[in-house]
């Protein structure tokens, strides 16, 4: 009965410590959308990194997909409050991107097709943070979750993995993206409640 | 399948809270094609993150009202103007 007990109640505090602040769990996958869905055919989509010396490599759909695929299992965390555990994913790593851009910028500002952006620090997207995610749950990334591919960086709230994902600029200064410059925090750490500018 | 997004009138609460008059009845001008017509009309997604208002003939982006605790932020670099109709 002890053995029992305490069993479960472990479960459920290792739940709540996957959990942070002020973050409920869902089992659904919520959609939140700021714009119309795009819908980008394969044969048109790319994704560039442009560095801060003007230097642009490019991917097509089908180099894209040719790179060696992970399979991460990340738990992410909305600003809107919800968290989903174990999501699992597949797409190239950040890391086998970057491989070849020499670049000394700090910033990245992610772009999307149809508009969307969204600023980070270039550190966070490396070193096995973030990914380029084309896979969900073992099917094709469905258009109202940011297919064709879409960013995955989970240890920041997922505003942060833009949908719809078109490329990344490097520069040398940092430059707020769409939620950031209307009042979200500009880096958004979902352990340390980062929800609001000035949280 | 439900609409992506609601219309303008979605607006009026929330702007409600901001503004002494009705916005969504204002005469809006999008910054990106010069489309012009009533606030009301406008293609609204959301309410979260925020209220994103988008224009009906380009769908730029004319408004964005985000919403935290104690505090609202609106952005409307995407209205050239709003021609409100006031008391004389």
């Amino acid at each position: 009965m002890n053995i029992i007990s305490r069993g479960f109640r472990g479960r459920q505090r290792r739940d709540d410590d996957r959990l942070p602040p002020g973050q409920y769990l869902v089992e659904d996958f919520p959609v939140l959308s700021a714009g119309p869905t795009p819908r980008v055919p394969l044969d048109r989509w790319e994704f560039t990194i442009d560095t801060e010396t003007g230097r642009t490599h490019r991917w097509s759909w089908e180099e894209f997909t040719a790179l060696p695929m992970e399979t991460p299992t990340v738990d992410i965390h909305c600003v809107t409050k919800w968290s989903k555990l174990d999501t699992t994913w597949e797409g190239v790593s950040l890391d086998v991107l970057f491989d070849d851009v020499e670049s000394a910028a700090e910033y990245a500002l992610v772009h999307s097709y149809g508009g969307y952006t969204t600023n980070l620090p270039l550190e966070d997207l490396l070193d096995g943070q973030a990914w380029l995610v084309h896979r969900f749950d073992g099917e094709e990334l469905e258009p109202r979750h940011g297919g064709p591919a879409r960013l995955l960086v989970p240890h920041l709230y997922f505003w942060k993995s833009a949908k719809w994902v078109r490329g990344i600029r490097l520069l040398d200064e940092d430059w707020p993206g769409f939620w950031e410059t209307a009042g979200y925090h500009n880096y958004g750490d979902p352990w340390r409640e980062q929800r609001y500018e000035g949280d | 399948m439900t609409a992506e997004y609601l219309d303008g009138n979605a607006l009026a609460g929330p702007l409600g809270e901001i503004f002494a008059v009705d916005v969504t009845a204002a005469t809006g001008r999008c910054a990106n094609c010069g489309l012009t017509g009533p606030v009301a009309s406008l293609h609204v997604y959301g309410p979260d993150p925020g209220l994103v208002a988008r224009c009906p003939g380009c769908d730029e982006v004319v408004l964005r009202l985000v919403r935290g605790p104690g505090t609202a932020w609106l952005d409307l670099r995407g209205a050239v103007s709003l021609r409100l109709d006031v008391p004389e």
